[in-house]
């Protein structure tokens, strides 16, 4: 089979931050014990004039920044989220736009609750694989939004990163990919409702641990791998709790979650999380390390990669765009009444 | 409120801060002419697509507290001109830093973010503004 994979990527993550403790002291919560509890931190806030398109723009450009494949030969290109501006006008033709791949090419908006990113890289694997495209972009973004008051309030965010998916100069191989997927309602929102409803915290064990589970251990009886054959290991993470405890139980330890786990720092960047996770490991990586991924979103489904990063990592240059540690190092902390108003949460008069 | 049509052509410069250079004399214009005023008739064929850099400083710029409706819940925020470091003065608003903490000289880059909406139901405008470099 023809090896595809990772050309180059990218990453963003907007400056404004809020901590969880800020976040109770409104409700009347111990804010502090709640981001305990999920353990977070604190969590990204997208400036009033940034969305899915603008976020996604951002991570493709610094993706393009670190290669030298022009963007006129992207043949195809997907923005996954749950967060597109538009309920019809597809994010992508921005995207797509901004970065200077079209009008020579396709796109489109893919939707899979937090893994739409993931598959992206799926759907992207397929064409340049087949030879339809030589090279494809895969970005998972979302600018997530909690009801007021509602416990996804302390943890969805904002940010999101891009995938330049080829064949050739790789830094790293995506060996395999596997996905498992049913119909689970744990988490959805209809068309034209703010905010997404969730069916409470029992979800954790017949959606989010089930799924990753059945595509891990999927993954690894098909390639032969078990934990210790693995440098890094990134799971999703709607909390900093969730992916040490499903790595755990598949025999991962801490060490090997912890260069991918952001959720801490930066709260549930939904599609982005997965996406961010793996650019802040290939931040870091050397060549013949290899990564274990696995993806969740809601509804549900799993997408579980295999990837080893080869000596073209040596030559990439990874600094000509920020990593993931310099994007999140000088954060500007907003009080509730600051993040109300850039969220949108408060009703102008019209 | 420019219409949908207008403001569809004029994309690839929101975007990308994208000109034209004149072949005759060499002077970089934004938004892209398609003729030199100083060479005239001379810079007839001669204008080509000139992508002007992503990067440099802030030449002047002002704190705008009176904002119109669209930009309400970033007031008050900065508007400012910038020289690139191919020398050509850009305008646009300045983001992501408190307006008070920006200085003349002050190192930032493009961004694409949102420039206004057409209401709840209208088209979403994109454009470049200015952050803090890295
Ligand atoms: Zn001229």
């Amino acid at each position: 089979m023809v090896k595809v994979g990772i050309v180059s990527y990218g990453a963003y993550v907007p400056r404004y931050r809020i901590t969880p403790e800020e976040i109770g002291k409104v409700w009347g919560v111990d804010g502090k014990g709640m981001g305990r509890g999920l353990y977070i931190l604190e969590k990204s806030v997208p400036h009033p004039d940034e969305d899915v398109a603008t976020i996604a723009t951002e991570a493709a450009r610094n993706m393009l920044a670190r290669t030298s494949v022009p963007a006129d030969r992207i043949g195809a290109l997907y923005v996954g989220s749950e967060s597109h501006p538009y309920a019809v006008k597809p994010t992508a033709t921005i995207v797509a736009t901004a970065i200077g791949a079209s009008p020579r090419m396709t796109a489109a908006d893919l939707e899979f609750a937090c893994k739409a990113g993931t598959a992206g890289i799926q759907v992207s694997m397929g064409l340049v694989g087949s030879g339809m495209a030589e090279y494809a972009v895969a970005i998972g973004a979302d600018t997530s939004q909690g009801a007021p008051g509602d416990a996804l309030e302390y943890s969805a965010s904002a940010g999101g990163a891009a995938y330049l998916i080829g064949k050739k100069d790789l830094i790293a191989v995506i060996n395999k990919t596997v996905s498992y997927t049913t119909d689970t309602p744990d988490f959805w929102r209809r068309e034209g409702q703010p905010y997404p409803t969730h069916a409470g915290r029992f979800t954790g064990e017949p959606a989010y641990f089930r799924h990753i589970n059945a595509a891990a251990k999927m993954m690894m009886e098909d390639v032969g791998t078990q934990p210790s054959d693995y440098q890094y290991a990134v799971f999703h993470q709607p909390n900093g709790k969730f992916p040490t405890r499903v790595a755990a139980g598949l025999g991962f330890t801490e060490e090997q979650v912890q260069t991918g786990l952001l959720t801490p720092r930066i709260g549930n960047t939904y599609s982005g999380a997965v996406p961010i996770g793996l650019a802040a490991v290939l931040d870091v990586a050397k060549p013949d390390d290899r990564i274990f991924v696995v993806a969740y979103g809601s509804g549900a489904g799993s997408d579980a990669f295999d990837i080893t990063v080869t000596d073209g990592i040596l030559e990439y240059d990874r600094d000509a765009a920020p990593t993931v540690s310099k994007l999140i190092e000088d954060p500007v902390y907003l009080d509730y009444a600051s993040y109300a108003k850039f969220k949108g949460k408060i009703v102008m008069q019209e | 409120m420019a219409s949908v049509a207008r403001e569809w052509r004029e994309i690839p410069g929101r975007y990308n801060t994208v000109g034209t250079k004149c072949g005759a004399c060499g002077k970089i214009y934004f938004p892209a002419r398609s003729l030199c005023p100083k060479c005239r008739r001379a810079s007839v064929g001669k204008m080509e697509r000139y992508d002007i850099s992503e990067e440099g400083e802030v030449y002047t710029f002002s704190v705008v507290h009176d904002a119109p409706d669209a930009n309400m819940r970033m007031k008050p925020y900065a508007v400012g001109m910038v020289k690139t470091t191919d020398g050509v003065l850009l305008t646009g608003q300045i983001v992501d830093i408190d307006p008070h903490r920006i200085e003349i000289g002050m190192p930032v880059r493009t961004v694409l973010r949102k420039i206004y909406e057409d209401g709840e139901s209208g088209v979403i405008h994109y454009g470049f503004k200015f952050v803090p470099k890295w």
